[in-house]
């Protein structure tokens, strides 16, 4: 299975969170908001609030899995002129400031990675530590440069399920991954939601069953309730609009780095209260 | 692994469109470009769509009723024109080149759209959804599609950019005449580009009862081949009529390419005739040197946007860059990606031609014709001066050339009237006048 724990640093990690009875907090900030210096401030931020794997966005002209929070921060990173090549930084910054104990995924539209060349980056990012790469809009059936190129640089490739895929598809894309597969809790884009998706439980259920060994599920997570909601039946919860939004406010950047650390606060504690019963026969 | 099923539909891809004709070439791939670069939960609709439309084109209930639709509702076959006083401005009246129009400005909605949009239509049916979505640059596809879903009673969502739905308030009434709703889009550039990525957004999250009626060759896989197959019908009905007219094939086939959807549906019926030679025509807006312009061939390069690989208008981060041209239509920063096969196999040629170019050629065919092309159109005409000119400098005398009238201008009055200071309140213009229509 090319989930493998043994390759991944990223599985590991959820691998060590299971046998402490929970899930992970995966969170999610894009580079270079409100400037790339103040978004390494926020990465650090929110590993030091408890977030266990981060997801680093590439800000992109044309985001379409992106809902209106994660567009905002996004448009205004590139009108501050943040370029793909910072996102390395800030994956350094985060392997410095962690000692290499929180995966770094970077999340990126495919168009960036083919332009800077899909060896060059997955080198570069090995380089910098980072674990590897969460791409909504590239297919495993579209990868097979990437999958080379991951292969070769030993890093995490991260392919998304939805509701909507087939049995058939399921199975590819757990073949696919390496760390673990990303559940979208429900048809749409990314943002905060009243209730995640029904549809989310049974999705990683029929995941793990396609043989995927890790499945995170992502899109609509916000409260800490949600968390210990999903924390439940997957291996990790990956939160983004919601750490952007705080970001976002008028406020003076210290106060909005307070209102970052308290939404992770409220979602790690959320994932410590996910403890399943059945954990055991679920991994 | 998934690499490997996908290795072996790639070879025999290729292998068909070796030993194949070009024509008949089909998706995901034309050569390395086009595919399905989307999110995951887009791809079983798009799997749907490609069983469902290969099934219809072989089901005469379907083709049957498209064919009655074409010929009662649209208006085709669209006519052939030829026009000799306009011939002259093309090298010269010495020259003798003989240059006809193919008359897709005289369908129902004005232009060729609607051949693709009403094939599609009839596929939702079908499929048993009930709503369409639609993104438009500045209103052409959008009427075209409201048109549809008026038709076939379905419900009807139009995304536009916000800076096109202020500036074209009559096309917006004129969808919601029809029954459609506009959404407008005020995010990213507000431009045709932003209104596809929400139109995709809207796609991702009802895409069990929506179907996405994309509006040219462009997109994941299948809809460049589909919408080709949708437009074959202008190459087809051409093909026949200039046969028919001069005895003989044209040595030269023009048209404008935003998306490319005229250019691909006129070139489809020659691409294996290797006599004819095949021009497309891309904004070239205030010159490629100015960086204001939509010429991909000429100043982008392969990248992915909106599902395929293609040719693109991107920085050194792959980030999209804007695109500008006089004409909403061409005003798109990537391109159908059997254009950029076809550029790469050089089985026809892409050149930009400035607004400049355009708007001269837009004036002399109101004056030596007395019809008013859409300034999308005028790129062609724009084109097919330059290939007579071309030709006669060549020595090739009595050349003939088929250019692909793809819009009627009546859209495109304010914007002309500005350009050659037509109103006697210029100012009073400002308001009103813009760039409209999606080639």
């Amino acid at each position: 299975m090319s989930t493998a724990t043994d390759t991944s640093p990223t599985a590991a990690r959820l691998d060590a969170l299971r046998a402490e009875g929970r899930a992970a907090l995966v969170g999610y900030l894009p580079v270079g908001y409100p400037d790339v210096a103040r978004s390494v401030e926020a990465v650090v931020a929110m590993v030091d609030a408890g977030v266990d794997v981060v997801e680093i966005g590439v800000p992109y002209t044309d985001p379409v899995m992106d809902g209106p929070v994660i567009q905002r921060a996004a448009e205004a990173a590139l009108v501050a002129g943040a370029r793909v090549r910072d996102v390395l930084r800030v994956v350094e910054a985060v392997a410095e400031h962690s000692g290499g104990t929180v995966p770094t995924l970077v999340m990126t539209y495919w168009n960036p990675v083919l332009r800077y060349g899909v060896d060059a980056f997955a080198r570069d990012l090995a380089g910098a530590g980072g674990a590897g790469l969460i791409t909504p809009d590239l297919i495993p059936d579209e990868g097979a440069d990437w999958i080379a190129a991951s292969d070769a640089h030993g890093l995490d490739r991260v392919f998304l399920v939805a509701p909507s895929s087939t049995a058939e598809r399921l199975a590819l894309t757990a073949r696919a991954s390496r760390g673990f597969v990303y559940a979208a809790s429900t048809m749409g884009v990314t943002g905060a939601r009243e209730q995640v998706g029904e549809r989310a439980e049974q999705l990683v259920a029929d995941t793990r069953a396609a043989g995927a060994d890790h499945v995170c599920v992502g899109l609509g997570v916000s409260t800490g309730d949600q968390a210990a909601e999903v924390g439940r039946f997957a291996d990790g919860v990956i939160v983004g609009s919601a750490l952007v939004r705080p970001l976002l406010a008028e406020d003076p950047w210290p106060v909005r780095l307070d209102g970052l650390r308290s939404v992770v606060a409220e979602l790690a504690d959320g994932v410590r209260r996910s403890r399943r019963a059945g954990q055991e026969e679920a991994s | 692994m998934p690499d490997q099923p996908v290795r072996e539909a790639l070879t025999e891809n290729l292998a068909h469109q070796v030993l194949g004709r070009l024509a008949d070439v089909e998706g995901p791939y034309f050569g390395q470009f086009g595919g399905r670069f989307v999110p995951e939960a887009l791809i079983a609709a798009l799997d749907e769509l490609e069983t469902e439309y290969r099934k219809a084109l072989g089901d005469p209930a379907f083709t049957d009723e498209l064919a009655r639709l074409h010929r009662e509702y649209t208006g085709r076959p669209s006519p052939l024109t030829e026009v000799p006083r306009f011939a002259e401005h093309c090298g010269g009246a010495e020259a003798g080149h003989r240059v006809f129009l193919k008359r897709e400005d005289l369908n129902h909605t004005g232009s060729h759209k609607i051949n693709n949009v009403l094939g599609q239509a009839l596929l939702v049916k079908r499929m048993g959804k009930t709503r369409v979505i639609a993104e438009t640059g500045a209103g052409q596809h959008g009427v075209a599609t409201a048109t549809a879903a008026a038709l076939l009673d379905l419900e009807c969502v139009v995304y536009m950019g916000e800076e096109d739905t202020r500036r074209q308030a009559l096309n917006v009434a004129r969808m919601r005449l029809l029954g459609a709703e506009v959404v407008p889009v005020s995010i990213g550039s507000r431009t045709l580009k932003d209104a596809i990525n929400e139109a995709l957004r809207d796609w991702v999250a009802n895409v069990e009862s929506t179907h996405y009626l994309l509006g040219t060759v462009t997109g994941p896989h299948p809809f460049p081949e589909m919408v080709r197959e949708f437009h074959r019908i202008i190459g087809n009905e051409a093909r026949e009529q200039i046969l028919e007219r001069t005895g003989r094939l044209p040595d030269a086939v023009a048209a404008c390419v935003g998306g490319g959807s005229n250019a691909l549906g006129i070139f489809n019926a020659f691409l294996d005739d290797e006599s004819v030679t095949l021009h497309g025509f891309e904004a070239g807006g205030e010159g490629v040197e100015t960086g204001r312009h939509a010429a991909r061939f000429s100043g982008g390069a392969p990248g992915v946007l909106h599902g395929a690989r293609s040719y693109l208008l991107q920085d050194d981060d792959g980030q999209t860059l804007p695109s500008h041209s006089v004409s909403a239509g061409l005003d798109y920063p990537s391109v159908g990606p059997a254009h950029s096969w076809l550029h790469d196999l050089g089985r026809a040629s892409y050149e930009p031609v400035t607004d400049d170019e355009a708007m001269e050629a837009f004036r002399l065919l109101c004056r030596t014709e007395g019809i008013i092309p859409a300034i999308e159109s005028a790129h062609a005409l724009a084109g097919a001066m330059r290939l007579g000119r071309e030709a006669a400098e060549a020595g090739r005398t009595g050349q003939v050339i088929l250019v692909n009238l793809s819009g009627r201008g009546d859209k495109d009055v304010a914007t002309a009237a500005r350009w050659f200071g037509l109103l006697d309140d210029q100012a009073a213009t400002d308001e009103t006048a813009t760039p409209e229509g999606d080639q």
